[in-house]
C-alpha cells in the first residue's frame, strides 16, 4: 500500500464533520503554523517540500507564493481554483465532498502563509451539492474558533467563502476565474501582470487547486523535507489521479508519485486492469488536454525505460512520444475504442467551451469539431488528416490563453498515433439518404 | 408564480441575496452576480427572463447590459424557459467510452423529443453537456443539483418515472444531496 | 528611453511603448497589422492575434528569446529588445493562418458592403491571406440588427475585437449593447434591441474595422471610392468639431471623425455633428482629405458576381492603393455610370 496523505480517513465515517475530523488529527497545521511560525516558515516549508501545482501545470507552489507582492499596501487574496472541468478529472471534488474540512484546514494555514484576510473558494457551478458541504465545514469551523476575528487567540484573521461559477471551463484558467469571481464573464486576461501582482480586483492574488492547497496540510504536518522524501526527483508526494474509461475500477486514487504506469493500470490497488479481459489500446494520462499514448508508449518510454507516474517520465519524449500528468485525469481505452470518436468528443467540448475572445481558438476549434464530425458521419475527405494537424498547428502557441494548446494537443497526438485510423475513416465513405435512394431505383 | 405578478425576490431569497453581497468587499458587489442569478433562476421558474435579468441589475446597481453578458456566457443560465426537470447527461469522453450515446438515444426516444426541446407534457428538458467531474462513475446525468451515476436504460426509466410523480421543479439549489 | 530593433531596424523609444507602436515610428512595412488593437481605446487589443511577432531577444539584461508569438500590440519593450516580424516567415505563417480563420465564417459579401474600400479587414487578406478557401462548412449567420435609427449591426461580418464596446464603455454613461453569448457563438448585440442612443454613440461606427457597425444614413448611398473625402470643421459645443465630409456634388453624404494612418481616430465627435449637418454649408471646410487605403476586392471569392463590374471596381481600387487621391470620378470615364462634378471646396 502506498502511503495516504490525503485520503488516509477518507472511509472514516463522519469524517464529513468537524469533530471526527479534529478527532483524526484535523486542524493541527493551522495550530502548528499560527502558533509556531511565521508566515515566511510556512511559505519556506512548502519550498522545501517540492510540492507543484496539482492543477495542471505543475506549478512549484513555494515558488509561486514567493512572487506574491507582498510590499503593496493592497490587501492579499488567496483563490482556492475548484472549477475542475478538465475532461477526466474529479479528484477535486472527491476530495471536497468526501474531506471538507481538509480543503478548509488547507485555506487556513495557506492563507496565513500569505497574509491573506479574506479567502474564497471558486467551485464550478454544477458542484452546487458541494457548497453547502464546504459552507457546513465552515460554518463549524468558524464555531470552533478556527475561522474568524483572532484565530485561535492569535492576531490572525481571516474569512472564507465559497463562490460558485455558472457552468464554463474557461473559468479554471486563474485569471478567467478572477474575472468570473467579479461577477463578469469568464474572458482570460493577458499577461502581463500576473495575479500575484494584480488579481482579484487588481490585488496581489495566489490562485492554488483544490489539491495544492490541501497538500499544505500535510506538509505542514510532517515538513517539507519529509514530504520531498516520497516521490522521485522533482516529482514529490502523493498525487491522485481520478481514472475513468474502459478500466476494472474507475475512481480517484492517491499515488506516490513515481509508481510504473503499469502498475498503476493493471494492479488491483489502483485501476484493475482493463475490463472485460480487453487489451489495451491507449491512455490520455493528464486530463483532455495532453498528448494521447498508445499502449506500447505509455508503458515504456521511447528509449525503452519503464514509464512512472512522474511529471518528468510521463513528459519524456517531448510530443513525439511523451505526454502529461497534467491535472491526473487518466482516461483509458480498450481496443474497441474509435479513437476518432474520442477525439471528436473532445474537439467538441474545446468548441463548446472557448470563451471566443482570440480569434485562433474562437474560429479554429469550431473548424476542428466540424472536420472530425464530417469524419466521424463517414463524409470525410482524404485531406481532412493533413487539414485537421494544420488548423491545430495554426492555433497552437497563437492565442491569449492555454486553452488554444489544450485543443490542440490531442488532436496532434491523436492523428500522430493512430493516423491509419483516421485515414480509414476518411475513406469510408457512408452513402446519404439520397444516394442511397438514386442506388435503389438503378 | 402568475405572469403579471411583479418580478421581485420573496423576503427570505431577498435575505440570502443581501447575505452573498456581503461576502465582497465595498464598491465589489458586483462579485455576487452569479450566486445570485442562480438564487434568481431558482426564484422564477429556472430561468431567467430580461425582467428577472433588469431586477437582478438593479439588486445590484450594475448595468442591465453587463448582467445579459454574463447570463449568455455561463451554460448553467436558461434564457429561455425550460421543462420542469432539466436533464442534463455528459457526452464527453469518459461517459461516451462507457455508453452516454445510448443513454441519450433512450430519452430521446422515451420522451419523444430532441436534444434541445422539451416533452410535450412541459415536465421534462434535454439538454447534452460537457464532462462534469464524474467520469469515473460514468454515465452520468445532472437534473438540479443531484448527480445521478453509474447510469443503465433501466436507471434511467427509473428516474424518469420517480421525477415525473414527484412533479417537483428541479433547481441546482435545492433538492441536496445529504451527507453520505 | 529603451532601444529596439524591430526588423533590423532600430529606434529609440520611450519605456513603456508597445512593440506595434514602436514599430508604427519606424513606419513603413514594418508596422504589423492590427484590427483590435486601438491606440485611445484603454484595455484594447490582444484578441484578433494578426499582430503577433516574434522577440527573438528580451532584453539587454535578458536575452533570452520569448517562447512564443506575442501580440505586438499588448507586449511592452524593454531596452535591447530584438524583434521580427516580416523578416520571420514563422511570423508570416502564423499571420496567414490567423487571417484565414478571421475569414472562414466571414460571408465575403465585400461587393454588397458599405465598408468595401475601406476594411481593414479587406486589407489584411488581400496581403496575407490564402488564395483559397479551405473551409468547406456552412458559414455562421445572423440576423441583421439595427441598433438604434442610425447604425445597422451586421454580425456576420464582425471579428470581435470589442472596439466599439470599448468606445461605449469609454465615451458613454449607459452602455447598452455588448458581447452576448460565447466562443464562436458570440455577437455583439442590444438586447431585447435597445436602441444606443446617447450623443456619442455613432463612434462606434468610425471604430469598427470591418463593416458590422455601419452608418445607415449612409447606406448603399454610394460605394466610398465615389465619394470625396474633406476634412472640415464647426464650432461645436459637444465635441471637437473636425470631421471629414465625404462628398459627392455638392451633397455630403456621410460625416466621420479624421482617421489617422493606422485608421485610428484620436478625437471622436458627436452624433450631431455626425448625422445633424449633412450641409455643405454648416461646415468650414479645410481642403481634400488624404486617404492612405488599399483595400481590394478579391476576386477569387466572388464567382458569382458580374466580372466586368468586378474588375472596374477593383482597378479603380489599385488606384487607391497607390496611395494617391482618387481621380475624380467625372475624368475616370471607366466609371461614368457614377456621375458628379468635382467640386472640390466650398465656404460656409
Ligand atoms: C483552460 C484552462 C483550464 C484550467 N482548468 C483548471 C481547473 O479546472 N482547475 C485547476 O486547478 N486549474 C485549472 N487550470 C490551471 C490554472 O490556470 C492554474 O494554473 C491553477 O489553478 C494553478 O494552481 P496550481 O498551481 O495549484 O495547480 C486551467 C488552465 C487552463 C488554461
Ligand atoms: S485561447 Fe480560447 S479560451 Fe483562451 S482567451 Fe483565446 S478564445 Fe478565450
Ligand atoms: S466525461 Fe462525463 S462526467 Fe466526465
Ligand atoms: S491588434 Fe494586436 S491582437 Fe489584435
Amino acid at each position: 500500500m502506498g502511503k495516504k496523505l490525503l485520503l488516509e480517513h477518507i472511509n472514516e465515517p463522519g469524517i464529513q464533520s468537524f469533530e471526527v475530523y479534529r478527532k483524526k488529527g484535523g486542524y493541527a497545521s493551522v495550530e502548528k503554523a499560527l502558533k509556531s511560525m511565521k508566515p515566511d516558515e510556512v511559505t519556506e516549508e512548502v519550498k522545501r517540500s517540492g510540492l507543484r501545482g496539482r492543477g495542471g501545470a505543475g506549478f512549484p507552489t513555494g515558488m509561486k507564493w514567493t512572487f506574491l507582492d507582498r510590499r503593496s499596501e493592497k490587501p492579499r487574496y488567496l483563490v482556492c481554483n475548484a472549477d475542475e472541468s478538465e475532461p477526466g478529472t474529479f479528484k477535486d471534488r472527491y476530495l471536497m465532498e468526501h474531506l471538507p474540512h481538509l480543503l478548509v484546514e488547507g485555506m487556513i494555514t495557506s492563507s496565513y502563509a500569505l497574509g491573506a484576510k479574506t479567502s474564497y473558494i471558486y467551485i464550478r457551478g454544477e458542484y452546487m451539492y458541494i457548497v453547502r458541504i464546504l459552507e457546513k465545514a465552515i460554518e463549524e469551523a468558524y464555531a470552533n474558533g478556527f475561522l474568524g476575528k483572532n484565530i485561535l487567540g492569535t492576531d490572525y484573521s481571516l474569512d472564507l467563502y465559497v463562490h460558485p461559477g455558472a457552468g464554463a471551463y474557461i473559468c479554471g484558467e486563474e485569471t478567467a476565474l478572477l474575472e468570473s469571481l467579479e461577477g463578469k464573464r469568464g474572458n482570460p486576461r493577458l499577461k502581463p501582470p500576473f495575479p500575484a501582482i494584480a488579481g482579484l480586483y487588481a490585488c496581489p492574488t495566489v490562485v492554488n487547486n483544490v489539491e495544492t492547497i490541501a497538500a499544505v496540510v500535510p506538509i505542514i504536518n510532517i515538513g517539507g523535507d519529509e514530504y520531498a522524501k516520497i516521490g522521485v526527483g522533482k516529482s514529490t508526494g502523493t498525487k491522485l489521479i481520478s481514472a475513468s474509461g474502459h478500466i476494472n475500477k474507475p475512481g480517484v486514487y492517491e499515488i506516490e508519485l513515481g509508481i510504473p504506469v503499469e502498475e498503476f493500470i493493471f494492479s488491483d490497488e489502483y485501476c484493475g486492469g482493463i475490463w472485460k479481459d480487453r487489451r489495451l489500446k491507449a491512455v490520455v494520462a493528464g486530463g483532455s488536454s495532453v498528448p494521447i499514448l498508445p499502449a506500447d508508449l505509455i508503458f515504456t518510454t521511447a528509449k525503452g525505460e519503464p514509464r512512472l507516474m512522474t511529471y518528468e517520465s510521463l513528459a519524456d519524449g517531448g510530443f513525439a512520444t511523451g505526454t502529461m500528468l497534467g491535472s491526473g485525469g487518466f482516461i483509458v481505452m480498450d481496443e474497441t475504442a474509435s479513437i476518432v470518436e474520442n477525439l471528436y468528443t473532445f474537439s467538441r467540448f474545446y468548441h463548446h467551451e472557448s470563451c471566443g475572445q482570440c480569434s485562433p481558438c474562437r474560429e479554429g476549434t469550431g473548424w476542428l469539431e466540424k472536420i472530425l464530425h464530417r469524419l466521424r458521419e463517414g463524409h470525410g475527405k482524404k485531406e481532412d488528416v493533413d487539414l485537421l494537424v494544420s488548423v491545430a498547428k495554426n492555433i497552437e502557441g497563437k492565442t491569449i490563453c492555454p486553452l488554444g494548446e489544450a485543443a490542440a494537443w490531442p488532436v496532434a497526438s491523436a492523428v500522430k498515433h493512430f493516423r491509419k485510423e483516421f485515414e480509414e475513416a476518411a475513406a469510408r465513405l457512408q452513402l446519404s439518404a439520397v444516394q442511397k435512394a438514386e442506388l435503389a431505383t438503378h | 408564480m402568475s405572469e403579471n405578478k411583479k418580478i421581485e425576490f420573496s423576503i427570505e431569497a431577498l435575505a440570502t441575496a443581501k447575505k452573498i453581497m456581503a461576502r465582497y468587499p465595498e464598491g465589489k458587489q458586483k462579485s455576487a452576480l452569479i450566486p445570485i442569478l442562480h438564487l434568481a433562476q431558482t426564484e422564477f421558474n429556472g430561468w431567467l427572463s430580461a425582467e428577472v435579468m433588469d431586477y437582478v441589475a438593479s439588486l445590484l446597481s450594475i448595468k442591465p447590459i453587463e448582467v445579459y453578458e454574463v447570463v449568455t456566457f455561463y451554460s448553467m443560465f436558461n434564457s429561455k424557459p425550460v421543462g420542469k426537470c432539466l436533464i442534463e447527461v455528459c457526452q464527453t469522453s469518459s461517459c461516451w467510452l462507457r455508453g452516454s450515446d445510448e443513454i441519450v438515444a433512450h430519452i430521446k426516444n422515451k420522451l419523444n423529443i430532441n436534444v434541445g426541446e422539451t416533452s410535450a407534457d412541459g415536465m421534462f428538458t434535454l439538454k447534452t453537456v460537457e464532462c462534469l467531474g464524474s467520469c469515473g462513475t460514468a454515465p452520468m446525468l445532472q437534473c438540479g443539483a443531484d448527480f445521478h451515476e453509474n447510469l443503465t436504460v433501466e436507471k434511467v426509466d427509473e428516474l424518469l418515472e420517480k421525477l415525473r410523480n414527484k412533479n417537483e421543479r428541479s433547481s441546482y439549489l435545492k433538492s441536496m444531496i445529504t451527507d453520505r | 528611453m529603451a532601444k529596439v530593433t524591430i526588423d533590423g531596424i532600430t529606434v529609440e523609444v520611450p519605456d513603456g511603448t508597445t512593440i506595434l507602436n514602436a514599430a508604427r515610428q519606424i513606419g513603413g512595412e514594418i508596422v504589423p497589422p492590427a484590427m483590435c488593437y486601438y491606440t485611445s481605446l484603454k484595455d484594447s487589443g490582444g484578441k484578433c492575434r494578426v499582430c503577433l511577432v516574434k522577440v527573438t531577444q528580451g532584453s539587454a539584461k535578458d536575452p533570452r528569446p520569448m517562447p512564443k508569438l506575442v501580440a505586438s500590440c499588448r507586449t511592452t519593450v524593454a531596452d535591447g529588445m530584438v524583434i521580427e516580424n516580416i523578416s520571420s516567415p514563422e511570423v508570416l505563417e502564423a499571420r496567414k493562418g490567423v487571417v484565414e480563420f478571421l475569414l472562414i465564417n466571414h460571408p465575403l459579401d465585400c461587393p454588397i458592403c458599405d465598408q468595401a474600400g475601406e476594411c481593414d479587414l479587406q486589407d489584411l487578406s488581400y496581403e496575407h491571406g490564402l488564395a483559397d478557401t479551405r473551409y468547406e462548412f456552412e458559414r455562421r449567420t445572423f440576423e441583421k440588427i439595427d441598433i438604434g435609427d442610425k447604425i445597422k449591426l451586421h454580425m456576420t461580418r464582425c471579428i470581435l475585437c470589442y472596439r466599439c464596446v470599448l468606445v461605449a464603455n469609454q465615451l458613454t454613461e449607459q452602455r447598452v449593447h455588448g458581447v452576448l453569448d460565447r466562443g464562436d457563438r458570440a455577437e455583439i448585440s442590444t438586447y431585447i434591441e435597445k436602441a444606443v442612443d446617447n450623443d456619442f454613440s455613432g463612434n462606434m461606427i468610425d471604430v469598427c474595422p470591418v463593416g458590422a457597425l455601419t452608418d445607415r444614413t449612409f447606406r448603399f448611398k454610394s460605394r466610398v471610392w465615389f465619394t470625396k473625402p474633406m476634412d472640415a470643421h464647426r464650432n461645436c459645443t459637444k465635441c471637437c468639431g473636425k470631421v471629414v465630409l465625404w462628398t459627392k456634388g455638392n451633397d455630403v453624404l456621410r460625416v466621420t471623425a479624421r482617421k489617422d494612418r493606422y485608421g485610428e481616430v484620436s478625437e471622436f465627435i458627436c452624433n450631431e455633428c455626425r448625422y445633424e449637418h449633412k450641409n455643405l454649408a454648416d461646415w468650414v471646410v479645410e481642403g481634400p482629405r488624404h486617404i492612405n487605403r488599399h483595400s481590394v476586392i478579391s476576386q477569387n471569392h466572388y464567382e458569382k458576381i458580374d466580372l466586368l463590374k468586378l474588375k472596374k471596381e477593383v482597378e479603380r481600387q489599385l488606384v487607391f492603393q497607390k496611395g494617391k487621391q482618387l481621380p475624380p470620378a467625372n475624368q475616370s470615364t471607366t466609371y461614368s455610370t457614377e456621375n458628379g462634378n468635382s467640386q472640390t471646396q466650398t465656404h460656409a
